[in-house]
């Protein structure tokens, strides 16, 4: 018996036409079973339904800059009401022919948030250059000084303002935060009790109620004749509400330290502030970076709650604009420009927040 | 080997007396006294100012005004409630309202969280994008301008009851809200109801029945389908038996409104609508992560012992993700409701919007407030309880 000589060609194969380039990359990602093929073509269909006629109303049919006259008889988008519009909604009641002074302000607060950004400029000198920066901010916003008339902060408003109570709201509720949530590990026990009602109550509670409690509350706390501006008082809201979430946070980062580093510590005769400033704090406050970028991203969003109880916010201001008679009935235009804006804000920040996390994320 | 010297014991080596800031316990203790003396002494300040500030406004303090009429109409209300009742009527209408919409809003995040999360890990790769672009979008834009797009969606882009839109046999949609049709109301809606629950009572005693059976002789019940048919079947049988009744309460327009039906408001849908889009993209990145916390392993092995897919999910998968996912979950679930505060600004008269009112009517600041923070400290400090029993139950227990 010989088996037949049956030498294999030495031919290659090319692969089948259906695994391989375009065809082979949509029968793997959108037909590879058949209830993907039907979601595939259910979806394939609504985005046919949706996409063009949106994509008419926003860009085809739209008019960019005109006079709102020209918006009454179009089928598509008005986006006029933004070109129209752009210096109240963003720098609202602030004075005309002021305007450099919260721009430059605003230039000033993106330079440095693209200069904290590197890991490289993560030093001491860091938190000077923001304080620096945030006093040259307030003083270009108040005025008062090298010729630049006061500009009382019942008139800031719009994306300043916006910016302001966020970043000084982050800024300063940050170190507030790992106060409490040291107080909240600590042994003592009058201590730890204050810190967690503290944390607690907050959370527990809308910022909206914390809010209220700034701008009716407040001035019934106060003596008689001592007052604090309405902004102050909704920018003391944001913070002592946003430190309550960062102490959260922070307790997180404190409670995954191993005892060996306390104990290392305590056998290196350091105190506890040393140990605290010099061990704990450097290694727990780095772990907890994405998620405290977290909290700051949701501060940020939270600022526009301030509406409620009146302050010109960015949000504010654009409502205001929708109630001149000329341009109402064009809130959809207006509030998808402010969602691209908040939205750019935003996703940068997270998508920073996740990068970080890769890079920080080594080793353990 | 040295003998190490034992240094409590070494009269040589005997402590000298710590000065008194020196000892941590003494010193701990003057902290906490100066904490505590701080704080007493802030509280009272503020006090002893809203006392006298309130004396020179005078405004009585208490509780008192609650008996008093409120004399403000509200738009929607589970209840029945006039303007002639008192003012805890009406707050008890806004803290209904707030949780009509916390309920119902919860009810439909965790249903789209849940497709949208599942969506995400699809191997289809449009759907898979789709859904993580929705992620990106909602997660990104606050939920106030959210709120306030819907709320404009329906006032200025939906046209007036006579030009409404159609899309389904009675049902309605209008810059007036959503208005559709119910089976006109009948004395076998409630037994229904009843038999329904009774279907889910008699549903855990099976479930009970079933897991002693197994755990004595191996046997299988198929306890939830046989709960989820008996809860169907027990309330068509009680419909079937008060004779069927199917007359319908369609909508009709009369004038400039709608007659009949169900209503559901603008601004509850404004709401709602918002509520839930944005919760369900937190909702949806929390499933994610929990579906892909169960290793592959685990899958593996479970299919290895030879289950069946579904047991696959019901008894491997399941137990494993949900507790990842439920605590972060249960937080989102509270995120919602406290959002819901946020009804204040398109006019919904929740409980903040109500107590809003009744400050604004009765100067009753502190009251109203305090009620506010106290209403949702109920709330959250009710589901941190829930959470602590559920972690309790669910921990991991290693050997």
């Amino acid at each position: 018996m010989s088996a037949p000589n049956t030498a294999p060609t030495r031919e290659y194969l090319k692969p089948p036409v259906t695994e391989v380039g375009v065809i082979g990359w949509l029968h793997g990602n959108l037909f590879n079973t058949w209830y993907n093929s039907l979601l595939t073509i259910v979806f394939a269909v609504i985005l046919w339904q949706v996409v063009p006629p949106f994509f008419s109303w926003a860009f085809v049919d739209s008019v960019w800059n005109g006079p709102s006259e020209a918006c009454r008889d179009i089928d598509g988008a008005c986006w006029s009401i933004i070109p129209q519009n752009i210096s109240f909604i963003i720098f609202g009641f602030f004075p005309e022919g002021e305007h450099w002074r919260p721009g430059s302000a605003m230039l000033i607060l993106l330079g440095l948030v693209f200069f904290s950004k590197s890991s490289k400029h993560w030093k001491k000198s860091l938190g000077f250059y923001w304080l620096i920066g945030l006093i040259v901010m307030g003083t270009l916003m108040y005025g008062g000084v090298f010729g630049m008339p006061v500009v009382e902060t019942a008139q800031w408003s719009g994306l300043p303002l916006t910016f302001m109570l966020s970043f000084f709201g982050m800024v300063a509720a940050y170190p507030l935060g790992v106060m409490l949530a040291l107080g909240r590990q600590s042994k003592m026990p009058a201590i730890k009790t204050l810190c967690v009602v503290y944390i607690e109550m907050i959370r527990g509670v809308p910022l909206i109620s914390l809010l209220f409690m700034s701008s009716i509350l407040f001035p019934l706390f106060l003596p008689e004749g001592v007052t604090f501006d309405k902004v102050l008082r909704a920018q003391v809201a944001i913070i002592l509400f946003t430190a309550a979430y960062i102490a959260e946070v922070v307790r997180g980062g404190l409670q995954a330290m191993s005892r060996g580093q306390f104990e290392a510590a305590d056998s290196l005769g350091l105190n506890y502030n040393q140990t605290m400033r010099l061990i704990i704090l450097p290694q727990a406050l780095k772990i907890v970076i994405p998620p405290t970028v977290g909290i700051l991203l949701s501060a940020f969003k939270d600022t526009s709650l301030v509406v409620i109880i009146a302050l010109y916010d960015v949000l504010k201001t654009t409502k205001v604009t929708l109630s001149n008679p000329k341009w109402t009935g064009y809130s959809t235009e207006a509030y998808i420009f402010l969602a691209v804006l908040y939205f750019i804000c935003c996703y940068a920040m997270s998508s920073y927040s996740r990068k970080l996390e890769k890079t920080l994320h080594t080793g353990r | 080997m040295k003998k190490v010297p034992n240094n409590t014991t070494d009269d040589v080596l005997a402590p000298s007396p710590v000065p008194f800031l020196r000892d941590p316990a003494k010193r701990a203790i003057v902290f906490q006294v100066v904490a505590l003396l701080l704080v007493a002494f802030v509280s009272y300040y503020l006090y002893s100012n809203t006392q006298a500030n309130l004396e020179r406004q005078s405004i009585a303090t208490g509780f008192g005004f609650l008996d008093k009429e409120a004399s403000f109409e509200i738009g929607e209300s589970v209840i029945e409630y006039s303007a002639a009742d008192s003012y805890a009527d009406a707050l008890l209408v806004g803290a209904l309202n707030t949780l009509k919409v916390s309920f119902i809003g919860v009810l439909f995040t965790i249903i789209l969280g849940t497709v949208i999360g599942v969506a995400r890990l699809s191997s289809n790769w449009l759907v898979a994008k789709l859904a993580g672009g929705y992620i990106e979008v909602m997660q990104n834009i606050p939920v106030l301008l959210q709120l306030f797009f819907w709320y404009a969606i329906f006032y200025e882009s939906f046209p007036s009851p006579r030009q409404a839109l159609n899309p389904f046999n009675g049902v309605f949609l209008c810059n007036r809200g959503l208005i559709f049709g119910v089976p006109e109301s009948h004395a076998a809606h409630g037994a229904m109801l009843w038999a329904f629950v009774a279907a889910l009572a008699i549903g855990w005693f099976l479930n009970r029945w079933g897991k002693q059976r197994q755990a004595q002789t191996g046997q299988i019940f198929p306890s939830i389908r046989v709960t989820l048919a008996l809860s169907i079947i027990l309330p068509l049988l009680v419909w079937a038996f008060a004779g069927a009744p199917t007359a319908m309460d369609i909508p009709e327009l009369r004038g400039f409104n709608f007659r009949g039906g169900v209503t559901v408001s603008p601004e509850f849908s404004a709401l709602l609508l918002g509520l839930v889009f944005y919760t369900a993209a937190f909702v949806a990145e929390i499933v994610r992560a929990g579906i892909q916390s169960v290793g592959h392993g685990q899958v593996e092995a479970a299919k290895a012992v030879g289950l069946r897919s579904g047991q696959v999910l019901h008894l491997v998968i399941l137990p494993q993700a949900l507790r990842v996912i439920i605590p972060p979950l249960t937080s989102q679930m509270l995120n919602l409701t406290k959002n819901s505060s946020l009804a204040i600004a398109i006019g919904y008269a929740d409980f903040v919007a109500v107590t809003n009112t009744t400050i604004n009517q009765t100067g009753q600041a502190i009251e109203g407030v305090a009620l506010i923070m106290l209403i949702y400290l109920f709330f959250s400090l009710s589901t941190s309880l829930f959470m602590n029993w559920y972690n309790k139950k669910m921990a991991l227990v290693e050997r």
